[in-house]
């Protein structure tokens, strides 16, 4: 599949952001943090800011975007259309959050409620993220049952990165954000990995002989394409990376996403000076940024549509 | 409409024989030429004059070669939206600009109110919806349902621009929901096949398979006569003995 | 509301108002229906009456908006005003435009006509082209035909009076078996597809004889991947076996061929191997009931087939057939013998042979069709043997498809099969007597209009055009001893013939319609050297002026001095003429028209026209009334209507006479364009049941074919098996006669003017010969482009804007070669890269492409770097124009020696794998053309 970008930066960008709002608002009603206005405005300012981005970033990727609104109708069956809804509907108790967390509470139990209810409505809505891609029986590599848990995951680690570097810069006690984080990282590492072992020797089910019902008379190898240059099917679905470049890539997300920041999150256990934690935070928010835009980008490159059977046989 | 009726009253859809299709491509131009100013007007074209020319087309042909040495055969193969009963082009769409008709079962979609999320060319497995760069919407075969149900046209014009163009008469058109029609009863006696049944989108156009070949015929065993050899002159005499003969003008 | 159904029209018209015209996408000339809206063409669909297409329409015709609408096409006239080739033109007027042509072609008319020579290509209206080359005066005058398929037509006009190509077709109704020989697309497009997918209805077998496994040959039942060029070893090989197996027509071969007329035996006299005459010169027979020799014409006759008789001169003389059979009965036509050569296993022939004698002899038809023949006999039924056959470029685009496709013939006459219900059949004006009996014409002298046609055919050394020292007096050679029977013409030797004033140099070159600078030459960069060269004296272009006439910017377009824009084929009128080449149906002669249907947009004009209009300038005969002023002021449907070949016989058959009753013959009538269109702008006329078959003999059908003007006489047509002209040739070689052979073309006369049909190896290289280019390379049409005209509309390059090689896959793992990989291709001549596909259906041997997906960069409104021009090649750069000298270093053209066919399908190469830098481009690169002025102002600009 085609790793567009407007995609791209939308999961990631919004997943952190939601991430962090669950980490904020879980902080928030457990008394974790210090209910100060401005560790509140930014954080969950930083939150919101990363899930509005990565939404405009998905409107991008439409062909119409002014007609955006509608994608809100179709809730009986489309994830796309509920992760609108979620999207949208996280919003409030979020800002209900906030609103309470800087501006002080303006009806009892405000912040504990909105706390309360923007976790499971981020939660829902990186679970129907994934569930877009998840429900595509047309794409092996996406129809796994790990793939919804893994945004999840994904999302409350980067976000679990982004809380440490918030709670490091306003001075607060990182200690417990750093456990959090590194197992929430080596849970998204082991799942991860199992994703990986699970795409890499799932059974290719479709083969081209199926697709066009020609098996019959043996293998199929196609003789001259519909079109001599890339169509927009081809374009879109039939992205291709090799084998050893996304290996690589593979291990660079790993070092990058897991590794690099579970050992930030260990150092960060030791007594550092705050400049010293700000730096390890920063390198570990870098780092797990530019792991998950690999992760990111894998998920679709390596993804093989099977209309790709088509134009190219073989197997899928 | 991303809901999909419980049932069509009718199942239109097209048979393509893969016995007779000769990869002309008249299908596929008939079929961009309707489409280019009809229903899913315009069907536009990126960098026609260009290093990269590629352009929205609703109905495309493959061909393949299956099978080794002798043994293969070379097959055309024309592929456009199969109108599936169960697609999942549809109830994946956000906006329900996606839908299935209830009275036809024909698979649309809106272009007023498509967003162009592409999500229901990820959810098709037969590569039928082309998204218009240009225009921003999906496009899809559309049965030409500006054609066959045309009250200012002729009653034998209201089929597929593709199916009125086919020169060899590979395309058919009809109710594959009626068993009684010519499309279902050629179905049946051809032993016409779904594309990817394993998906579970329960396809409504069918494939017709190529026959099995006759390059052998009841005329060509030997002949007993022929081969009874009669060494006793040479191959000529024996055929100018028989060539001597009183043949009238 | 979202989950409602939205409204959707239904029921929209699909036009203002809708059109019939007839397509030109292609040759094969269908009805369409052009739908109008707003004032634009909004769509384009098969005229179900139509007797070619009955309403379908392929991909080229579906896709005619791109073309007519094409940003290629052609704003004005226009002068050249830099070097030839570069492409730069300035717009002048039609009157400029018309005045420059005049002057030109005044001046050559008052001193030697010849040296104007006029080649018009792709021409549909060749009644009209040929007759301003006869009035002008120029034997110099041919279209496509040399370099398409004259083999076809000559072998088929002169042993039967019809031919493969679109003079007859399979009587597809009753066939209960069909060979296609070579033929990847054809002139008769739709026909055939229509046809062959009925026939996969019905069940009747269908055998494609084809190197490549694509398109028909996929769909067919049986493919046979036969080594190119060596066609003539298996038909030959299937007759051996036939006569072996005694499955022989003889009473069909004695009704209506020359099997039974006896050949002179006379080794070294005069007469050998012609006829012998009686006094009244007519052939002669061994009567087996009389004992003794008759006219062989009689039909109380019963001729003997084999024997040795006593002539009245004391010669002996031997039937025809005799010596066929003797030729056929040989071992070199033994299965076991040919098998090796053609790839194809002994067996495999054998069982053929079974089968078409199964399909003639086993499963003979009777229809209850009374008919009468030419002597007056009534037959109640009418029988036939539903074997039939097709064959195209395959065959005769070889240097040996002349002896080739007459040996097909043969075969179809052996087994009965020609005219007869379920084998091949004529289409209207065919049949014609055997052999053609009009002759080339000869020039004249200044000022001068020839006496008949250019174009003809010789019978004998005495209808040469060459002059008493046996030099060609055509530019192209055409009737000389270098292609005696060249009854097309040699459009594909002209520029170089000029350039190298080899016979002699020209004046003008005026052409039409072909892309000659690229696509439809041999040996590219050799013509594009011969259209820039140089008189080094003068300074003045060795072909000093080049008039062309093209509707879009082709790569030829650069290298004419003189633009006379066209039309796009939705913007004119044109004819199909029963004269030229119609659209008959064995059941209906008929023929069409072209209207226009819209309007041009630009300053351009019809070429019919404007060819009109200039013959009137030039004070042609016939162009001008006695006062001199144009006798068709109204252009071509002016011409269309009114203009006479003889009395009563115009370019439409349809309703003639002043009340528009007649058929065929009759006044001009001022209605008839209006009738054709109220027709569908066609015309068909139905045959009665009784002059539907055996038409070369049916009493019925050639009278009126007699009456309507197609034949001068209503004789039976006698199938010329043993073909004496050919015979003639060679005494003349052997030093017979008034008019002999030069000594430089006696061994080739000799060699290759066997009256009895033969094969003999392509001269490019027999099959397994040539060490060191092994593989055939060969072209095949796509189904979805025509030629280069494909590639300028925006929706067909988009299916194909570049071509590969493609090579049998066990061959290329032979050769080290993958899937993908960038190859150079060579030839003697040189080498072209290109990309390499593999395939199973191929013969091993055999490497082909699609012809004409190459372009010159710049044409056709191309971008410079559109994958037609970095990607896709033409084999052409590797065809040699000229075979390697011979004997006094002549060099013959690569062409077929008999017609001068052009012999594309001889090419033989080597592969070899591009380095790894080399990869990703083609080569050879020419220097990007600029663009002319061209319609559409955006690509101007
Ligand atoms: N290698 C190889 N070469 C071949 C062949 C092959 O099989 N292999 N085939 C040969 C054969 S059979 C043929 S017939 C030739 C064909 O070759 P060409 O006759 O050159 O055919 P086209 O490329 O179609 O070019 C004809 C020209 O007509 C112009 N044209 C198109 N429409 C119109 C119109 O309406 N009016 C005017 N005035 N011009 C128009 C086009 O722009 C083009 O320049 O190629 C020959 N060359
Ligand atoms: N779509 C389309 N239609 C066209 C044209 C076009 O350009 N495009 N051009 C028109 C013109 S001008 C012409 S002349 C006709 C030509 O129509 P065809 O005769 O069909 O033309 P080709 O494409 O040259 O096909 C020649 C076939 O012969 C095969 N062949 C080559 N060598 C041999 C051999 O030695 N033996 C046998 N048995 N087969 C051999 C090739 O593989 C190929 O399949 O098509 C006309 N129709
Ligand atoms: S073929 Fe594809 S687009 Fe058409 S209905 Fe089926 S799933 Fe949907
Ligand atoms: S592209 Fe249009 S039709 Fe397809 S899923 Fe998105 S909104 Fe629906
Ligand atoms: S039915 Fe109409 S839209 Fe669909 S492939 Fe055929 S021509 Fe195209
Ligand atoms: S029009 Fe008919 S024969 Fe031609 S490609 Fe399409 S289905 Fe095949
Ligand atoms: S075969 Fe196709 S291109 Fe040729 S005349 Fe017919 S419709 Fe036109
Ligand atoms: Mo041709």
């Amino acid at each position: 599949m085609h790793p567009a970008y407007s995609v791209i930066v939308f999961t990631t960008a919004s997943g952190a952001g939601y991430g962090l709002l669950i980490w904020l608002a879980i902080a928030a009603a457990l008394n974790l943090v210090p209910h100060d206005p401005v560790l509140g405005f930014f954080g969950l300012g930083v939150a919101l800011a990363l899930i509005t981005t990565g939404l405009l970033a998905s409107t991008l990727h439409l062909g119409r975007p002014s007609r955006a609104w509608r994608a809100l109708s179709q809730w009986k069956s489309s994830w796309l259309s509920r992760e609108g809804i979620a999207a949208i509907l996280t919003y409030v108790p979020a800002g209900a959050l906030g609103l309470g967390w800087v501006f002080g509470e303006f009806v009892p139990g405000q912040i504990a409620a909105g706390a309360w209810l923007a976790v499971p409505c981020a939660l829902g809505t990186v679970w129907c993220t994934g569930m877009i891609y998840a429900s595509l029986p047309t794409i092996r590599a996406w129809d796994q049952p790990l793939v919804a848990p893994v945004y999840v995951v994904l999302a409350l680690a980067t976000g679990g990165v982004l809380l440490i570097l918030l709670l490091a810069v306003f001075g607060y006690d990182v200690r417990w954000a750093a456990v959090v984080s590194a197992l929430t990282l080596a849970l998204g590492w082991f799942l991860k990995a199992r994703y990986w072992l699970a795409i890499d020797t799932a059974n290719k089910t479709y083969t081209a002989e199926a697709a066009t019902g020609l098996g019959r008379f043996g293998t199929l190898r196609p003789l001259d394409p519909p079109h001599t240059q890339p169509n927009f099917v081809m374009r879109e679905m039939g992205y291709q990376v090799a084998r050893r470049h996304a290996e690589k890539l593979r291990r660079l997300s790993a070092v990058l996403l897991f590794v690099l920041p579970i050992l930030a999150g260990l150092v960060l256990l030791l007594d550092l000076p705050s400049w010293m934690q700000i730096a390890v935070a920063s390198l570990a928010a870098l780092s797990t940024t530019a792991g998950v835009l690999t992760e990111r980008w894998l998920f679709f490159a390596e993804a093989e549509h099977v209309v790709m059977l088509y134009y190219r046989g073989g197997a899928a | 409409m991303t809901s999909l009726p419980e049932a069509t009253s009718k199942k239109l859809g097209l048979v393509i024989d893969l016995d007779t299709c000769v990869g002309c491509q008249a299908c596929a131009t008939s079929c961009k030429e309707w489409n280019a100013g009809g229903y899913s007007a315009p069907l536009t074209d990126q960098n026609p004059r260009g290093r990269d020319p590629h352009g929205t087309w609703l109905n495309r042909v493959h061909s393949y070669e299956v099978g080794d040495d002798a043994q293969s055969r070379t097959v055309h193969f024309p592929r456009s939206c199969l109108h599936c009963e169960t697609p999942a082009c549809v109830t994946v769409c956000p906006t329900g600009a996606s839908y299935k008709r209830a009275s036809d079962g024909i698979v649309l979609v809106n272009p007023d109110t498509c967003i162009g999320c592409k999500l229901c060319s990820w959810a098709c497995p037969y590569g039928a919806r082309e998204y218009d760069t240009d225009d921003g919407v999906m496009k899809k075969c559309t049965l030409c349902v500006d054609r066959i149900y045309n009250e200012t046209f002729a009653p034998e014009d209201r089929v597929p621009a593709c199916v009125r163009a086919c020169p060899t008469g590979a395309r058919h058109f009809g109710d594959l929901g009626d068993p009684e029609s010519a499309v279902s009863q050629l179905v049946k006696e051809r032993e016409g096949f779904d594309l990817l049944p394993e998906m579970g989108f329960k396809p409504v156009n069918k494939y017709l398979p190529p026959r099995a070949r006759r390059d052998q015929t009841a005329a060509s065993a030997p002949q007993a006569a022929e081969q009874a050899v009669d060494n006793s002159s040479s191959l000529a005499d024996r055929f100018f003995a028989w060539a001597d003969r009183s043949l009238a003008r | 509301m979202l989950n409602r159904e939205p409204d959707i029209a239904l029921s929209e018209p699909s036009a203002d108002e809708i059109k019939t015209t007839t397509c030109y996408m292609c040759a094969c000339r269908c009805g369409i229906r052009v739908h109008l809206k707003d004032g634009r063409v909004r769509y384009i669909d098969g005229n179900r009456d139509h007797p070619i297409n009955k309403g379908v329409l392929c991909g080229k015709g579906s896709a005619g908006i791109m073309t007519h609408y094409s940003p290629a096409r052609l704003r004005a006239p226009m002068k050249r005003v830099g070097p030839r080739g570069s492409g730069e033109f300035e717009e002048i007027t039609w009157d400029e435009a018309l005045e420059t042509a005049t002057g030109w072609l005044k001046d050559v008319r008052a001193r030697d006509p010849g040296k104007l020579a006029f080649f018009t290509g792709r021409d549909q209206s060749q009644a009209l082209t040929g007759w301003f080359a006869q009035q002008y005066g120029t034997q110099n005058f041919a279209a496509h035909g040399g370099f398409c398929s004259v083999n076809m037509a000559a072998a088929g006009l002169y042993t039967f009076g019809g031919s493969f190509w679109e003079f007859g077709e399979p009587d597809w109704e009753h066939t209960q078996y069909f060979m296609l020989f070579g033929v990847a697309e054809d002139h008769a497009s739709n026909p055939l597809k229509i046809e062959l997918g009925k026939l996969k209805e019905k069940g009747v077998k269908i055998v494609a004889i084809n190197p490549i496994r694509t398109g028909y040959g996929a769909i067919a039942d049986e493919w046979i991947g036969i080594r190119p060029g060596t066609d003539g070893l298996f038909v030959g090989s299937l007759i051996h076996e036939l006569m072996r197996a005694q499955k022989i027509d003889l009473e069909y071969l004695v009704r209506f061929t020359n099997a039974h007329w006896l050949v002179i035996d006379d080794p070294k006299g005069a007469g050998d191997g012609l006829f012998a005459r009686d006094e009244a010169g007519q052939p002669l027979a061994f009567d087996k009931v009389t004992g003794a020799l008759a006219d062989a014409t009689r039909t109380d006759i019963a001729p003997a087939l084999v024997g040795t008789f006593k002539l009245p001169d004391g010669r002996s003389g031997r039937p025809s057939f005799a010596l066929i059979a003797e030729r056929f009965l040989t071992d070199e036509y033994n299965p076991d013998k040919v098998a090796a050569a053609t790839a194809i296993p002994a067996e495999t022939i054998r069982r053929i042979a079974r089968e078409l004698a199964h399909a003639a002899f086993e499963q003979q038809i009777t229809l209850d069709i009374p008919w009468t023949d030419t002597a007056g006999r009534r037959h109640e039924k009418t029988t036939g043997r539903p074997v039939s056959m097709h064959a195209m470029r395959g065959i005769s685009a070889h240097s040996n498809g002349f002896q080739t496709c007459r040996m097909l013939h043969l075969l179809q006459i052996l087994l009965g099969s020609i005219d007869c219900p379920g084998g091949f059949r004529y289409k209207a004006p065919f049949p014609r007597p055997t052999p053609p009996p009009n002759k080339p014409a000869r020039a004249v002298g200044p000022n001068a209009p020839l006496k008949g046609a250019p174009l003809g055919f010789p019978q004998g050394p005495e209808d040469l055009l060459v002059d008493s020292g046996g030099k060609p007096q055509r530019i192209d050679k055409a009737y000389s001893w270098d292609a005696p029977l060249a009854a097309h013409g040699l459009m594909h030797m002209v520029i170089t013939n000029a350039a190298t004033a080899d016979p002699y140099p020209i004046d003008v070159l005026f052409m039409y319609m072909a892309n000659m600078s690229w696509n439809s030459s041999m040996n590219i960069p050799a013509v594009l050297r011969h259209l820039t060269a140089k008189d080094e004296r003068t300074g003045e272009y060795k072909i000093p002026k080049i008039i062309y006439s093209d509707a879009y910017s082709s790569e030829m377009v650069a290298y004419a001095d003189l633009i006379l824009p066209d039309t796009t084929y939705l913007e004119r009128w044109d004819c199909i003429s029963l004269l030229d080449r119609p659209i008959s149906g064995a059941d209906a002669p008929a023929d069409a028209i072209r209207q226009p249907v819209v309007a041009p947009d630009r300053d351009v004009r019809g070429f019919q026209s404007v060819l009109l209009d200039l013959g009137a300038r030039l004070r042609l005969p016939g162009f001008v009334t006695e006062t001199g002023t144009p006798r068709y002021p109204g252009g071509y449907p002016d011409y269309i209507v009114h203009h006479e070949r003889s009395p009563g016989i115009g370019s439409l058959a349809g309703f003639r006479g002043e009340d528009g009753k007649s058929y065929g013959r009759g006044a001009p009538n001022e209605k008839q364009l209006d009738a054709y269109i109220a027709g569908g702008c066609f015309h068909e006329h139905r045959l009665a049941p009784d002059q539907r078959y055996y038409k070369h003999a049916n009493k019925a059908y050639l009278d009126w074919a007699k009456d309507a003007g197609f034949i001068g006489t209503s004789a039976p047509i006698t199938f010329q098996l043993y073909l004496e002209p050919l015979q003639k040739f060679r005494q003349a070689a052997r030093g017979h006669g008034a008019i002999q052979a030069p000594a430089t073309h006696r061994t080739r006369i000799e060699k290759y003017f066997d009256p009895i049909p033969f094969w003999y190896p392509p001269f490019d290289g027999a099959p397994g010969e040539n060490e060191a280019f092994p593989l055939s390379a060969i072209t095949q049409r796509p189904m979805h482009m025509y030629h280069s005209w494909g590639s300028q509309n925006s929706w067909l390059r988009q299916i194909t804007a570049e071509n590969c090689l493609y090579i049998n896959r066990a061959r290329a793992q032979k050769l080290g070669i993958a899937d993908g990989d960038w190859v150079w291709i060579k030839s003697p001549l040189g080498r072209v890269k290109g990309r390499v596909r593999l395939m199973e259906g191929v013969n091993p041997d055999t490497v082909w492409t699609w012809n004409a997906v190459g372009r010159r960069a710049g044409a056709a409104a191309l971008d410079v770097d559109a994958p037609e021009a970095t990607r896709g090649f033409l084999l052409n750069h590797l065809i040699t124009e000229l075979l390697p000298e011979r004997e006094g270093g002549y060099r013959f053209s690569n062409s077929d020696p008999i017609t001068g066919q052009a012999a594309w399908y001889d090419l033989r190469v080597s592969i070899e794998k591009a380095a790894p830098d080399e990869q990703g481009e083609t080569w050879p690169q020419f220097v990007p053309l600029k663009r002319p002025v061209l319609a559409d102002a955006e690509a101007a600009a």
